[in-house]
């Protein structure tokens, strides 16, 4: 045991001294960022670090949830943060956020698409404090050798047949908008009638459920874990390249369009060059860099005009007309209470 | 009649090694899965894409995993030195004491071992904002250290209950100073507990995920925090590589070091 | 032998960073969102959700750890007596795999579990049945008995490995026979590091929620998932602190008993 612990030592001290040198200080200040994990090409940080000679401090978070509680604590003092919809509402209501001077960021109005201002108007009714950075729709994967017919409705994830081999989503509002969508409610419903036919639902449904998963869909998916799994529209590409047996659908009751945007932070200590950073991100070659690294759909036109090849331009996945479909919404903030209900009933459907 | 109860020894003998095979087999069987990964050309872990060993190279360059890395070993060392340091000592001082002290203090230690760690992590949280303290490598230090001495203080007091006063006593009497008494007596009879109090600190450390997201600032990774957000994109195999890397190192390490011979055993031969 | 001062750093660090960060989840736990003071977070255990929560958490964790002990028991014994250098080397090898990151080993848990799993792939090689292990109890007991069993082997080494031979010769010589030595010397000697052994195993179980989620298919909800979703998605820290006070008090009633074990009085709240 004596040996190990010499070992433990040996081997810090060691890494230590490796580590030591670096972190060089730049003249132009920095600007601290917090992000989705991996939802950024590392190069992009540098080629800005590089032409700006501004520091990025960049930081990362795993669902808008954890990312919350840090930014409204204030603990580390972030300039950006690209939370999605519905929590930009929150923070917009909550006054964590500050105006955005598009004077100061011209790509953002030039190059990113119109429709997704006007999709955003759900959670920014005047664009005011967000650009938006990735979006996608929610839908339905499934392995065509394991079905017996194409599957065009949320319904299929209460038919019988298919029991153990269903993969929901393991969050809240992803889960209800699957069951109100297929009731024929808004997903933003604060109808008790409503929710609670939403709950009766996710509760009849979960013996046929094999799991409720968030992000290892894509995995088990690819490995045949299973026939059906609800998943967002990102991960679709990525998942067929790996099997081509599945097959990504929008169900036709409607669905959910989400988009993760940037916003300010109310205290954000770099303002100016936290506007430098928005800008360059804007720009259409970067934009189709960090496309080409996250595979979720950029709402940037320049950079949808400069890919190159023609099946993902053309994708219907990565790039839906979303005027095509009936029943298209985006996540609203509806309040603590709400949010409390709806965990209730939640809770209710998990330990049933 | 010898013969037979040779026989029976050695099966007794071979069910023990067959026993400890066994649980071996269980606990590295993830190990092991891990590694295989770690070659696999596929970036999915459900789907085998043939031999490679591109992540490895991968891996050198990949600064920000290296960093997380350096970070995670230098807090696990530094969190379990000190919370060694503190937790051997607090035992000694707790021993000490009157029973009912002891029981409240105790109870007081296993706080943060029962509390559920997101519990832990917030309000830790909440403390060092309240107190003006910026998040970064030192709240990581300081709250790493806390959730740590609980596991000295469980290793070290077993032992140190075990210690036969009378020797130390003994040694007094024949003129010792305190100080020298407990160095000679006391300390080496309690050595193991205070290593693997360290080293479960030390692993503790490694793999904590929960408290050292709510205490880090910007910029600051480990590890595990790195893992838990590629956890939205997928799992980078390069991780797979850099835990392959870490294990066979220490492995190989730990080999050389064993086949080494003990100092002790020579001195006392 | 008055060294009590040692112990005064320790008390300040904690003080400093355990009660006062204790007090914070009494107060969020005791107060609603305006500030006054409530017991309803605290009653909200009673709700049949969270009852069940807690059922389930305290059945699987306590199954574990009665796993953990079986399993560890016989495996401490072995170990000391084997030749003593070999063995720190052995214990070591117990210890390490804890150094590849726990989301990693579990997830790699859930490679060897799954329908197209390794273990399943193994049985239809050999012409077996396949078994549904993925996302079931089973799956989150042998996750917890995986991620918690070295903090039972090594408690229970270290006390066996310092119980003197002489005491053992002894009973041997006086006509002991194993069972009996076993009994009345080796086990109650041992109490203290199987007491530690229990804690160390039984509260982490009792609180994880990671474990739940990925071997279980999020479809069991123990009560550390339900404080850690109120903490996260639900972002009620009010209830989420009021429900872990209650879990707090179910962990010192486990000490309570697990030191109840420790005869010789010296377990005090171990």
């Amino acid at each position: 045991m004596k040996k190990l612990v010499a070992l433990a030592c040996i081997t810090a001290t060691s890494v230590a001294a490796l580590s030591g040198c670096g972190s060089s200080e730049s003249s132009n200040g920095e600007v601290i960022v917090y992000n989705w994990g991996e939802y950024i090409d590392p190069d992009v940080l540098e080629m800005f670090e590089e032409e700006t000679g501004i520091k990025v401090v960049y930081d990362e978070y795993e669902t808008n949830e954890t990312m919350y509680p840090k930014v409204e604590a204030g603990a580390a003092q972030y300039d950006l943060v690209c939370p999605s919809d519905y929590m930009i509402d929150k923070m917009i209501e909550k006054g964590l956020v500050q105006e955005l001077n598009f004077d100061n960021i011209p790509n953002a109005k030039q190059y990113i698409g119109e429709q997704y201002y006007e999709q955003s108007k759900e959670f920014d009714p005047e664009n005011k404090y967000s650009i938006p950075y990735c979006w996608g729709t929610v839908g339905i994967l499934y392995n065509q050798t394991m079905v017996s017919e194409p599957i065009t409705s949320w319904d299929v994830l209460w038919d019988a047949q298919y029991e153990n081999n269903i993969l929901m989503q393991d969050s809240v509002r992803d889960a209800f908008m699957v069951a109100l969508k297929r009731n024929g409610n808004s997903m933003n419903s604060t109808d008790d009638a409503e929710l609670n036919a939403a709950k009766d639902a996710l509760i009849e449904q979960k013996p046929l459920v094999q799991a409720y998963v968030v992000d290892q869909v894509r995995d088990k998916m690819i490995g045949n874990e299973a026939a059906i799994g609800v998943i967002y529209s990102g991960e679709a590409i990525y998942t067929q390249r790996e099997n081509s047996d599945l097959v990504y659908v929008i169900p036709e009751e409607g669905t959910n369009v989400w988009i993760d945007s940037w916003v300010m932070l109310k205290d954000a200590p770099n303002k100016e060059n936290a506007e430098k950073f928005l800008d360059f991100l804007c720009r259409p070659e970067i934009a189709l860099k960090n496309f080409e690294y996250i595979t979720y759909s950029t709402p940037n036109t320049g950079a949808q005009e400069l890919i190159e090849d023609e099946d993902i331009k053309n994708s219907p996945i990565a790039f839906p007309d979303l005027s095509q479909y009936n029943n298209i919404e985006t996540f609203q903030y509806l309040g603590e209470e709400f949010d409390e209900k709806l965990n209730e009933l939640w809770k209710q459907v998990k330990s049933n | 009649m010898t013969q037979k109860k040779q026989a029976s020894e050695r099966f007794t003998g071979f069910l023990k090694k067959f026993y400890v095979f066994l649980i071996f087999v269980f606990l590295y069987a993830p190990i092991v899965t891990l590694m295989v990964l770690s070659f696999n050309a596929s970036k999915t872990r459900s789907k085998w894409g043939g031999f490679t060993l591109k992540w490895y190279f991968e891996l050198f360059e990949n600064e920000a995993i290296l960093k997380a890395f350096s970070n995670t070993m230098i807090i696990a060392f530094l969190s379990a030195l000190i919370a060694t340091i503190l937790g051997t000592a607090a035992c000694i001082g707790i021993r000490n004491m009157k029973k009912r002290h002891q029981g409240i203090i105790m109870g007081v230690t296993n706080i943060p071992m029962l509390n559920a760690e997101i519990v832990t992590g917030i309000s830790l949280m909440l403390l060092f904002i309240s107190l003006g303290i910026k998040t970064g490598f030192l709240t990581v230090l300081l709250s790493h250290i806390t959730f740590n001495i609980p596991y000295v203080i469980l290793n070290v007091m077993p032992k140190l209950k075990q210690v036969n006063n009378s020797t130390y006593e003994a040694a007094l009497d024949l003129g010792a100073s305190p100080v020298y008494a407990f160095f000679k007596v006391v300390f080496p009879d309690i050595l193991p507990g205070v290593f693997s109090g360290f080293l479960m600190a030390f692993t503790m450390s490694l793999d904590d995920f929960i408290i050292t997201h709510f205490t880090k600032g910007a910029g600051l990774d480990t590890l595990s925090t790195k893992i838990y957000t590629e956890v939205k994109k997928g799992i980078k195999p390069e991780m797979y590589a850099l835990s392959t890397l870490i294990f066979i190192t220490v492995l190989i390490l730990l080999i050389l070091v064993n086949k080494m011979p003990d100092p002790k055993a020579k001195e006392k031969a | 032998m008055n060294k009590k001062w040692l112990a005064t750093p320790y008390l300040f660090w904690a003080v400093a960073f355990i009660v006062i960060p204790l007090l914070m989840v009494v107060y969020y736990g005791m107060t609603d969102k305006t500030g006054a003071f409530t017991w309803e977070n605290v009653i909200a255990i009673t709700s049949p959700e969270h009852v069940k929560a807690l059922m389930l958490s305290l059945l699987l964790s306590l199954i574990s750890t009665i796993i953990c002990l079986l399993l560890a028991y016989p495996l401490a014994m072995i170990l000391v007596a084997k030749h003593a250098s070999k063995t720190s080397f052995i214990v070591m090898l117990f210890i390490l795999p804890m150094w590849m990151n726990f989301l990693l080993r579990t997830l790699a848990w859930q490679t060897l579990l799954e329908k197209n799993g390794v273990l399943n792939g193994i049985l239809s090689f050999l012409h077996l049945p396949a078994l549904n292990l993925i996302n079931t109890p089973g799956a989150i007991i042998l996750g917890m008995v995986y991620n918690f069993l070295p903090f039972m082997v090594l408690p229970i080494y270290n006390v066996l490995a310092k119980i003197d031979i002489n005491v053992i010769n002894a009973a041997r010589d006086l006509g002991a026979n194993g069972i009996q030595t076993f009994l009345k010397i080796t086990l109650p000697l041992s109490f203290p590091g199987i007491a530690s052994g229990i804690t160390m195993v039984f509260v982490p179980a009792l609180t994880t929620f990671v474990i739940s989620t990925l071997l279980g298919g999020s479809k069991i909800l123990l009560i550390g998932n339900v404080i850690e979703q109120e903490f996260t998605t639900a972002s009620n820290w009010h209830l989420g602190s009021g429900l872990s006070l209650v879990l707090m008090i179910f962990v010192l009633l486990s000490m309570v008993i697990s030191s109840f074990f420790d005869k010789d009085g010296e377990g005090a709240a171990l």
